[in-house]
């Protein structure tokens, strides 16, 4: 790995920013040759995309603050609308650079306010000689904005005329962004997923100071053996790591096992793991009170209903993944003799669970839960209303939003293990 | 209807016990336990926040949100009261800042922090209103709807109260810390769209160092809704604990117990009513609330339309107030069937007297009410005994309820059906140790029972347990003796000893069982006298309509309504609504008098599914000619009259409005039917 070398900057920055940033120095390197000095104009707007926890956010803020340039960081979930976002970015701005802690509330409804007031802000805040960065995270958001937002942000130099780059960062490729009116090419930069010996490299460096090095390395290899063949996320891999490291320990905090007698440590955990291996991705426990709370979330799947509320689901079932043309078979005491027919092979060949819920009509529902209640049921707005609380409950939904006089249509939307639980 | 009841008699005994004995304690008590442990839950996130310790496990989870996913059950109508009471708790108890959010008013991630920002920030408004004006102004300005407006007002609270005055400080931090969590209540998690809550979650996850946030999820059907709702990268900001709450089944079995399970409540339900109560709860709604609501209605109703209900109220009272009847009230307590009942029994110079002398009536009434009372304490008591007994055994015949076992009782005389009958052939085959832990449990509640007559039975009782304790103190010296006659014969030859030993064994047995058979059964006819004795049915007792509440009709037209049924009745058979005499039909043919869209109706159940409205007009028109005689005939058959054909389309329309039929697109000049039968 190549040392970061950089004529403006003075060494030992850099020799600090590169034990912070593990496995991404060639990304900082590229980032910091584009941004040249301080007063270089840099390129008008930089993409970068990775997939989840590749270190995109991290790397942006690590960079710029510990270069200690000027920058206004947002991410466009928070702010969700285009006027939120101008008016933060715009408040950041003034509390960038000046000491004074007053910053007044600024208007900004269009993006030409915006140019126009960051012009000024700029000059009132003395950095024309320095670049400017504004760092929008989660960039696939400004697609949902005014289709104005994103090509201006993407040459914002040229618009407000300011030494200013703007760093877009996203999951997604630069293709899926690009407006159909054409617009300005960012400089597109790819972060690569962490490869096993990076998340190693990563994990172990954030070790607890109780214990050595060596000592938590060696579990974050038994950890990445057992876990990276489902998950290579660096954070759930994190959680992960913290959630069992108290167990790994376990040995040596009885003194059973020095911190050496790694196969020992391993049997003692292995079957532990084992069992978190059907849990990963789910946090069915949680961090804080894993060890305090037995049981996960997964546990509590059953769901009691009303007597009748039962049958309406179960009817609500049958009418979604039967045919029509079987119910008079299967409900009718005196149905005709079953004829064989070609198309109803051909049919049954797609099992109807693959397919999922068809909709249904509302008579047809209370049609069959007639059929299959043994008593006879009144139609009483006792009944009808369930029917509107289960699909409160998500249990059914509403296909269609037409008039409710129309003959409303539903869809069930529990699976076949849940109807089976509740049959029982 | 008139009320038989002065108000102020009304109001002190009957509705001070349901309005705040029922709504306040008996829901609060129930979720007192998940109180507990959420205001514990919020203690501990909270703390975690304020020592923000940099210890590595912490740092590791530094993003996480504490969140407490609560799991209501399926009954939503009682959600909002038990809410309530929650955020009573959570004011009192850990922080004034809690907001909650209904998914109806958060159709986007916006309208969501401006619900929550206007909460919060009146909520504070609310805490301390006196020296806020200028905070009130904020208020109605337009506010920034983001993050970073909330963070600001937060710190901007908790500076407030930090450099208030001593005085103030210590009345707001005697309650809450300095810096209170955030809490955000998801009143109806399911129909949150994920859209929104995953926004929501990362935005707040962002900020969580800055604002203690705390988020509860309220969850109607199970946990995993969560998983379904949020995607992974979401549901890993959150630091999930399960709270569930008490099913409402045993909800029902707590306010049943505590309501109509107590003499001191003199208003009591008839088995019928309460069978229907019992009914909407288990087989529709869940909802206690409904249960309660339904109780109130049966109150309502029975003072409304029972004259004697006068005299339904605490004993003392009653007495008082039999004494001071009026001769027409006197005259509605001789209508009554159970004191007819009563007269008939009794010898014809009593009859004379108890009908026409008001004061002996009233001594009579009197005395008639005391009875009454002691037959409900000792009815009770002896209804737990049974219960006792009946919940231990396999199968329930009986019911395992003990809601179910008063059913039975009150419905005729238990002793004689089949159930009971097999009960006892199962209590005849109970063991040991579980009829005494049985006759225990009956000995405290004849103990603790208001009941005067029970002393000779928890004697009998009591004795019962002796003679069982004898019995084993008697098995085990036999059982010593045994054995020392077994050393002796273990001289004798192998033979003999063989023999000995299975004869001793034989009729060790025998005699044994027989001992502890015959107490068993002793026991149970003890048990079963106690039932004839005492779980008399309330029908048969006289003047039972004082407190029971037997019309179950009323209830249940009141509580199971019908619309489609009204519907098609007023439909069908006008007269029913309409009272006019010349609609007085016989069912199936259609009159011409009745309204147009009767006979339109009338007519669209004999179609199919498709309806040619070209025929039902001349259908239409058939009906309403008909009374015009033969010559009217003659001229309109081959052409409508625009009079009648307006009429049918008026009526059509109706029907249509009514959701009887709409247009189809299939056929023109057709109409599709929408209704048959039952749906």
């Amino acid at each position: 790995m190549p040392n970061l070398e950089h004529p403006a900057y003075p060494a030992a920055t850099l020799l600090h920013l590169e034990s912070l940033v593990p496995c991404r120095e060639s990304q900082v390197s590229m980032l910091l040759s584009i941004f040249g000095e301080r007063q270089q104009f840099s390129f008008p707007s930089i993409f970068i995309y990775g997939h989840t926890s590749s270190g995109k956010t991290y790397v942006m803020q690590t960079l710029l603050n510990t270069l200690q340039l000027p920058h206004v960081f947002v991410n466009c979930v928070e702010y969700f609308t285009s006027r939120l976002l101008l008016e933060e970015i715009l408040m950041q701005l003034q509390s960038c650079c000046s000491e004074t802690e007053q910053t007044s509330h600024v208007h900004c409804d269009t993006f030409n306010d915006f140019v126009r007031l960051f012009k000024q802000a700029v000059v009132s805040e003395e950095l024309e000689d320095q670049t400017l960065y504004i760092v929008l995270d989660r960039a696939e958001q400004l697609r949902e904005m005014e289709a104005n937002i994103l090509p201006a942000f993407l040459r914002l130099q040229e618009l407000t005329d300011r030494n200013v780059t703007v760093v877009l960062l996203s999951e997604i490729v630069w293709e899926l962004f690009r407006p159909n009116t054409g617009c300005f090419e960012p400089f597109t930069l790819y972060f690569p997923d962490y490869s096993i010996g990076h998340l190693q490299k990563i994990l172990s460096q954030n070790h607890p100071p109780e214990y050595s090095v060596d000592f938590y390395a060696a579990y974050i290899n038994i950890l990445l053996g057992v876990f990276y063949m489902v998950c290579r996320d660096l954070k759930e891999l994190q959680h992960l790591a913290a959630l069992n490291f108290s167990k790994y320990c376990e040995p040596v905090v009885r003194g059973e096992a020095n911190e050496r007698d790694t196969r020992k440590l391993w049997k003692n955990i292995e079957p532990h793991l084992k069992k978190a291996m059907h849990t990963v991705y789910l946090r069915e426990i949680s961090s804080l009170w894993m060890f305090r709370v037995g049981f996960g979330l997964s546990a509590h799947t059953h769901v009691e209903l009303p007597y009748y509320s039962k049958f309406l689901l179960i009817a609500a079932y049958l009418a979604s993944y039967n045919p029509v043309r079987t119910d008079k078979r299967f409900f009718l005491k005196h149905h005709g003799k079953i004829r064989k027919t070609n198309f109803m092979k051909k049919h049954e060949k797609t099992s109807n669970h693959l397919l999922g819920p068809k909709p249904f009509p509302l008579d047809r529902l209370l049609a069959i839960l007639y059929s299959i209640v043994d008593n006879r049921v009144a139609p009483t707005a006792n009944i009808f209303s369930q029917i509107t609380s289960l699909v409160t409950l998500q249990l059914l939904s509403m296909v269609g939003h037409n008039d409710q006089l129309d003959g409303p249509r539903y869809k069930c939307t529990v699976s076949l293990d849940f109807i089976r639980a509740v049959a029982r | 209807a008139t009320v038989y009841l002065p108000l102020k008699v009304l109001s002190p005994p009957v509705f001070s016990h349901l309005s705040i004995f029922l709504h306040m304690h008996i829901l609060e008590d129930l979720n007192k336990q998940l109180f507990d442990n959420l205001v514990s839950f919020l203690r501990r996130s909270h703390s975690e926040f304020q020592e923000k310790t940099t210890e590595w496990t912490c740092r590791m989870k530094s993003k996480e949100i504490p969140t407490a996913a609560l799991v209501l059950g399926v009954n939503v109508t009682d959600h909002d009261l038990t809410f309530r009471s929650l955020s009573e708790v959570l004011q009192n108890n850990i922080t004034p800042y809690i907001a909650f959010l209904e998914a109806k008013d958060c159709p986007g991630v916006k309208k969501l922090m401006q619900k929550l920002m206007g909460q919060l920030m009146n909520c504070y408004v609310d805490v301390d209103s006196s020296e806020d004006e200028d905070y009130v102004q904020v208020s109605h300005n337009r506010i920034r709807c983001s993050m970073t407006s909330l963070i600001n007002w937060y710190e901007s609270v908790t500076k407030k109260t930090d450099s208030e005055t001593p005085s103030k400080k210590r009345t707001s931090s005697s309650r809450h810390w300095q810096s209170p969590p955030v809490v955000v209540v998801f009143k109806d998690m399911e129909s949150f769209s994920t859209k929104v809550l995953q926004d929501f979650i990362v935005i707040s996850s962002q900020h969580i160092h800055e604002l203690p946030l705390v988020l509860i999820f309220g969850i109607a059907t199970s946990p995993m809704i969560i998983h379904s709702l949020l995607p992974h990268s979401v549901s890993s900001l959150l630091c999930i604990e399960l709270f569930q709450s008490l099913s409402c089944k045993d909800h029902l079995s707590t306010i049943i117990d505590k309501l109509l399970l107590r003499a001191s409540f003199p208003f009591k339900l008839g088995e019928k009513v309460l069978q229907v109560l019992i009914n909407i709860f288990l087989y529709h709604d869940f909802s206690v609330q409904n249960f309660v609501k339904g109780f109130q209605l049966c109150i309502v109703e029975h003072f409304c339309s029972q004259p004697v209900s006068v005299l339904c109220c605490q004993l003392v009272d009653a007495k008082k107030r039999a004494d001071s009847l009026s001769h027409d009230q006197c005259e509605n307590i001789r209508k009554l069937p159970s004191f007819r009942r009563y007269v008939e029994s009794q010898v014809s110079e009593k009859q004379i007297a108890l009908l026409t002398e008001d004061t002996y009536l009233k001594e009579t009434t009197q005395k008639l009410l005391e009875d009454l009372h002691v037959y409900h304490e000792n009815y009770l008591s002896v209804l737990r005994c049974l219960h006792v007994f009946t919940s231990f055994l396999p199968k329930y015949p009986l019911g395992k309820q003990i809601r179910e076992l008063h059913c039975a009782c009150l419905e005729n005389q238990v002793w004689e059906t089949e159930e009971y009958e097999s009960s006892l052939q199962l209590a005849r085959m109970l063991n040991k140790s579980d009829l005494v832990t049985m006759l225990q449990q009956c000995v405290e509640i004849f103990v603790s029972s208001s009941g005067k007559e029970f002393d000779n039975t928890v004697e009998k009782l009591k004795e019962f347990l002796t003679q069982f304790q004898k019995l084993e103190e008697a098995f085990q010296e036999q059982d010593v003796s045994v054995s020392s006659q077994k050393e002796l014969q273990k001289k004798t030859d192998l033979y003999h000893l063989q023999k000995t030993l299975l004869e001793l064994k034989e009729s060790r047995r025998y005699k044994k069982l027989t001992k502890f058979e015959m107490l068993r059964f002793d026991v149970v006819d003890y048990i079963d006298s106690l039932v004839r004795n005492y779980l008399v049915p309330a029908n048969h007792k006289t003047l039972h309509e004082i407190a029971y509440f037997n019309t179950a009709s009323v209830l249940r037209e009141h509580l199971n309504a019908a619309p489609r049924i009204a519907l098609h009745t007023a439909l069908n058979n006008p007269y029913r609504y309409l009272k006019n005499q010349e609609l007085k039909s016989d069912e199936g043919s259609i009159s011409n008098k009745a309204p147009d869209i009767c006979i339109v109706y009338k007519l669209h159940l004999e179609c199919g599914r498709l309806i040619n409205l070209v025929d039902w007009l001349e259908a239409f028109s058939t009906v309403v000619m008909a009374a015009e005689g033969p010559n009217a005939d003659a001229a309109s058959s081959d052409q409508v009259d625009d009079i009648i054909h307006a009429r049918f389309i008026r009526a059509v329309s109706e029907l249509e409005l009514l959701g009887f039929i709409k247009p189809s697109k299939q056929k023109t000049d057709h109409v599709a039917r929408l209704t048959w039968g039952g749906c």
